[in-house]
């Protein structure tokens, strides 16, 4: 397998309000079509961590007749440890509207939302701003485009898509049975792009350089570079853009504080790695996948303590709606005190690991269906831990 | 404080009568008086021509569309992993010690109510916490003490 050595990257933050303009002239000079061939070329997958090919899902929404569809930039960014979006609208929102508008001339849209979550609501005020220019200048350049901002009210489940959708709509944030997809059926029932906020930055930023820079980035199932928010014990807690490919021990390498244990990647839903898999452990999609959300764990730490901060965190999030998810987060944490405890012999951990595959199989959405990934991953890793 | 009439008619008139107007009307409400009392939910289902039971269960499903009595000011700490291995204990004893108050309680004075929250976010400048709108990370306790300080001069 190919892998990559750390190195730093500055697409994402480079210059915002004049990046935005140019591009947005290229963009209105190119067919819908040709904007779409682009970002498949490019390889681009989406950046929130589910990692679906960006321009299939442009070219499936275009694909569908209708005559409203809409653009949503997802920045509901509610993963624990991932704290990449704020920065990125909080320093270059022009580029974040500009790949909404490139993508909404793409597919035939005229309206788009940014969805983003109440924790962030000290930024309205700019952002607004910064909304008011941008849809101005937009119109000056003949786009049929317009964007609008609403908030989230603190719920993690709004950042799965179908649940934003039902949020914007102004119900409960309770996700969607799918099919159908959101590039059929998704806000208000029309066909929609959803794109996470730094995906859209890499659209605007792939539209400025081509799509054979960016694919000259990384592997060949990971393209192009990745912000990583990174967090936990570290010398360098913060906000980097790396090419992706690199192994999880060449990170640790760099931000490590040089007695790291464990590295969970991918947030409270994603895969916790062991110092003994650092080596062989790609970070991207041959690998572990990830939203950008890298935590740090040194031998200080108990995992008992991680595990059950993480079950905590899905219990509560959990929007109540299907059964296995509901039921099961519950059960898992209570499983683990339990064990814990002494009252449950430790072989209950299997029955515990059973419990989160079958979340896995049957919970309605990604949040009940991931629970698996940080409770296999750790139970299996540090099984002594969770028991002693 | 602003008549509840008035921010919900404010919201009609820029999101329109749809289901869609609901979550912007809450949070106005909310952004005003810091939570809905059940009579300004009626109020609100009856002005969408929604039941008050969709109205009430869609409040009450977020986190930050508060029906029950808050102060005037809702700190909310973050307890999730990186803010908890950064010290958010000691902020929060720091806290109810410095309001008078446990967790999930509202001051006397109904100005603060203390809570905590899932991640905001800032695990990178852990422990944090928000003040109705405003974020305060890289707190220490002595941090805290000051801030709260400064809020109650308000």
């Amino acid at each position: 397998m190919e892998n990559k050595r750390l190195t730093k990257v500055d697409l994402i933050f480079e210059n915002d309000g004049t990046c935005a303009t140019t591009v947005l002239d290229k963009a209105r000079a190119m067919s819908q079509d040709d904007i779409i061939m682009e970002m498949i070329d490019s390889g681009l997958k989406g950046r929130g961590g589910a990692g679906f090919p960006t321009g299939l899902k442009w070219k499936f929404t275009k694909a569908e007749d209708s005559f409203d569809k809409y653009i949503v930039c997802n920045a509901d960014e509610g993963e624990p440890g991932t704290f990449k979006d704020r920065e990125i609208l909080d320093t270059v929102p022009a580029k974040v509207f500009a790949g909404m508008t490139i993508a909404g001339y793409a597919i035939g849209a005229k309206v788009g939302y940014l969805y983003i979550r109440a924790e962030y609501n000290f930024l309205l005020k700019k952002l607004n701003e910064k909304l008011d220019v941008f849809n101005a200048m937009i119109k000056e350049k003949d786009f049929d485009f317009t964007i609008e901002i609403r908030s989230g009210a603190g719920a993690y489940i709004c950042g799965e898509e179908s649940a934003l959708f039902e949020s914007i709509e102004g119900k409960r944030g309770e996700p969607r049975n799918k099919p159908p997809y959101p590039t059929v059926a998704g806000l208000f029932g029309k066909p929609t792009v959803i794109n996470n906020v730094e995906t859209l930055v890499y659209a605007t930023m792939i539209m400025k350089y081509g799509a054979s820079s960016f694919k000259q980035m990384g592997t060949q199932d990971s393209r192009g570079s990745k912000v990583f928010s990174v967090s936990g014990d570290t010398p360098n807690a913060g906000i980097y853009e790396l090419e992706l490919g690199m192994t999880v021990a060449d990170f640790v390498n760099d931000f490590g504080d040089g007695d790291t244990k464990a590295v969970q990647v991918g947030g409270a839903s994603g895969i916790c790695v062991p110092r003994k898999k650092f080596a062989d452990m790609i970070i991207g999609y041959e690998g572990v996948p990830t939203g950008g959300s890298m935590m740090l764990f040194n031998s200080t730490r108990s995992m008992y303590n991680v595990l059950k901060d993480y079950l905590e965190f899905f219990a509560e999030e959990s929007c109540g709606q299907c059964t296995p998810c509901r039921i099961g987060c519950q059960q898992l944490l209570h499983g683990i005190e339990a064990v814990k405890r002494g009252e449950k012999h430790p072989s209950y951990l299997d029955s515990l690991k059973n419990l989160a595959e079958t979340m896995k199989l049957s919970a309605k959405c990604g949040l009940g269906q991931s629970v698996a990934n940080p409770f296999t991953s750790i139970v299996d890793n540090f099984r002594e831990e969770i028991i002693y | 404080m602003t008549d509840v009439n008035v921010i919900i008619n404010e919201k009609i008139e820029k999101f329109g009568k749809e289901r869609h107007a609901l979550m912007p009307i809450l949070q106005g409400i909310v952004a005003d008086k810091n939570y809905i009392t059940e009579d300004e939910l009626l109020l609100v289902a009856e002005a969408l021509n929604l039941s008050a039971a969709d109205v009430y269960g869609t409040a009450t499903f977020y986190t930050f569309l508060d029906v029950v009595p808050r102060g005037k000011y809702v700190i909310r700490v973050c307890k999730t992993i990186s803010c908890h291995m950064a010290g958010k204990d000691d902020i929060i004893e720091t806290l109810e010690k410095t309001l008078s108050v446990k967790l999930g309680e509202t001051t006397t004075d109904k100005k603060f109510t203390l809570l905590q929250a899932n991640c905001m976010g800032w695990c990178h400048k852990g422990p944090v916490m928000l003040i109705n709108d405003e974020v305060y990370p890289e707190l220490t306790p002595e941090k805290a003490i000051a801030i709260i300080a400064e809020y109650i001069a308000k």
